[in-house]
């Protein structure tokens, strides 16, 4: 997809974000917002994989260990088309198959359950050591939120996966310099969080997280370097998209109104 | 338990090419054969035990069969989320091998001591937990453990622990195997502590009570068609394990008879104490701290034997 594509798709699939988190009256928008122009380049541009057969043994491994990002995810996935776009609209009603987080089965494309924070980037090196010991070709994505850096099971896996030399896997930090209830680096010490990857041993690269061309440019010639694995710091906005709830962290937990979805997709440019 | 292990795994490897080994930087000589054997299969995943289990858990998703192995709370208690998480709700076959389990390290103080493991790893779903009694057991769980297609909590004790078994039995998952024939009274012990089993029983012989010895190798799923002929036939029926009272084997056997059993027979279980060991002592030292000697065990069950059947 162009660039232009890639900023259509990403702008639909926001709307069909704020539609889900007001539906289901379930928080975490901002968060979603945040990443979902990384997920549109992955799933459009980069990711080898085939929404009519999602469990291919050779396919490419996303996992989105922000799992309270999880409505980006489910949108991406069906415009994708691993499942009809009908179902978002049961997005945490009973019954369905679609949680506030990543569940452990029942859902095309998700790799794994995910929501409490750490958990996807040891999953994911033990998916690419599988890779590198059954001899085959696929490659594992990872996104990171900034807040869940604060994990020590990130820095574990981190550590290994350089000393394993596993050129095959790719972490994205969403940094949208927040987390749930404060500024990611007045928290945790993360500044300088390219510096802390590239001190365990990572090939670094810091982009703008809601630049298609640098995104897909960046992405489509990994590894960045030969045995190492790669770390894209994403620099976002968490809300992106909509303006009264960018860079306001309020947008965590809050719910959207009726007017303020309205006001959400004028703004979105689709009505 | 330890070297069983070791050789057995080194011998399966040969026959199940998805096997992988995952050691928290443990096991330093004692996996060389397997390591000379299978260099690619082995993974010494450092002193990084939650990152550990979800790489297992990533293999496992991948299609391999990977073997988690260090001493038994890293193994366990320090990485029971990601093992609740990324093993168990994705039902994945990743066999989680503690070594050293209850009082087996006591000496090392209580960092390295054991005794909440069988509670935690029950308590989730698809887990499957064995606790095998002797290196022969430990040879025999750990290939039904392989052939299994889901969690797996392999708990094992140290090594130079007395074998009681002639040969390896032939074992299946959720089984339990029978030692020793007796008339009066049952005595069903679990894991490391099956030779003091055996013990008792002899002793018990020498003041007429004869005690059928029932290994039960695995605490979960339980042997309910045992246990319902058990708690039918005998008046008293003993649990023996070297671990906690609460939430335990003989816990496991106390709900399960609260909840199915139509049989009369009383329950007494044995097991450590609500407590931490703060002075020093190796394993029988341990043991005696919490009244786990032959003497004393023979001697509380022939007094609730005796009002048992008056």
């Amino acid at each position: 997809m162009t660039s232009q594509e890639l900023h259509s798709m990403a702008q639909s699939i926001r709307v069909a974000v704020v539609e889900m988190s007001h539906r289901a009256k379930a928080p975490h928008l901002a968060s979603s917002l945040s990443c979902i122009d990384i997920l549109t380049v992955l799933y459009w541009n980069i990711l080898s994989i085939n929404p009519k057969d999602p469990e291919h043994s050779e396919r490419d491994r996303f996992i989105l260990s922000k799992g309270h990002a999880a409505a980006a995810l489910y949108a991406t996935l069906a415009y994708r088309g691993f499942f009809p776009q009908e179902e978002l609209k049961n997005y945490v009603r009973n019954g369905s198959l679609l949680p506030e987080h990543p569940p452990s089965e029942g859902l095309a494309g998700v790799e794994a359950a995910t929501g409490s924070l750490g958990h996807g980037l040891p999953v994911g090196v033990g998916m690419a050591l599988s890779s590198r010991i059954c001899k085959k070709n696929y490659r594992v994505f990872v996104l990171l939120s900034d807040g869940e850096c604060n994990e020590g099971s990130v820095w574990e896996a981190a550590m290994f996966a350089a000393g394993q030399k596993l050129e095959n896997v790719t972490v994205i930090v969403d940094y949208n310099k927040w987390q749930a209830t404060g500024r990611s680096n007045d928290i945790l010490a993360l500044h300088p969080l390219a510096k802390k990857w590239e001190a365990c041993g990572w090939s670094v690269q810091e982009i703008d997280g809601h630049d298609f061309d640098t995104l897909t440019r960046v992405l489509v010639s990994l590894p960045k370097e030969t045995g190492k694995p790669t770390a894209i710091i994403a620099n976002t906005i968490k809300g992106k998209g909509v303006s009264f709830m960018e860079d306001n962290n309020n947008w965590h937990y809050k719910i959207p109104s009726e007017q303020e979805v309205i006001q959400a997709k004028r703004e979105l440019g689709i009505q | 338990m330890r070297n069983a292990f070791a050789q057995e795994l080194t011998q399966l490897a040969k026959e199940e090419s998805r096997l992988v080994f995952l050691s928290g930087d443990i096991g330093n000589k004692l996996f060389d054969a397997f390591k000379a054997q299978c260099p690619d299969r082995f993974y010494n995943c450092g002193v990084a035990e939650q990152n550990m289990m979800g790489v297992a858990a990533g293999m496992a998703k991948s299609g391999l069969k990977p073997i988690v192995y260090t001493i038994t709370p890293f193994a366990t208690t320090r990485c029971y989320e990601q093992i609740r998480v990324d093993v168990c709700s994705h039902n994945l076959p990743v066999i989680i091998a503690g070594v050293g389990s209850g009082l087996s390290y006591a000496s090392l103080g209580p960092t390295h001591q054991s005794c909440e493991d069988i509670a935690l790893l029950r308590v989730l779903p698809n887990m499957t937990v064995l606790c095998p009694g002797d290196a022969m057991e430990v040879r025999a769980t750990l290939r039904a453990a392989i052939r299994h297609s889901g969690p797996v909590y392999l708990r094992l004790g140290k090594k130079g622990e007395p074998v009681v078994h002639q040969t390896i039995p032939s074992l299946t998952i959720g089984r339990a195997l029978e030692m020793a024939a007796g008339k009066d009274l049952c005595l069903l012990s679990t894991g490391n502590i099956l030779p003091l089993a055996m013990d008792v029983a002899r002793q018990l012989e020498q003041s007429k009570l004869s005690t059928r010895v029932i290994s039960f190798h695995t605490v979960k799923p339980l042997d309910a068609t045992l246990l319902t002929e058990i708690f039918i036939k005998y008046p008293l029926v003993v649990t023996l394990e070297e671990h906690s009272l609460l939430g335990g084997f003989g816990s496991a056997i106390a709900e399960w008879k609260t909840d199915y059993s139509e049989g009369k027979g009383k329950l007494i279980r044995f097991g450590t104490g609500d407590d931490y060991i703060h002075i020093t002592g190796d394993q029988n030292y341990a043991r005696a701290r919490f009244g786990l000697t032959c003497d004393l065990l023979c001697k509380k069950i022939l007094e609730v034997y005796k009002k048992t059947i008056l």
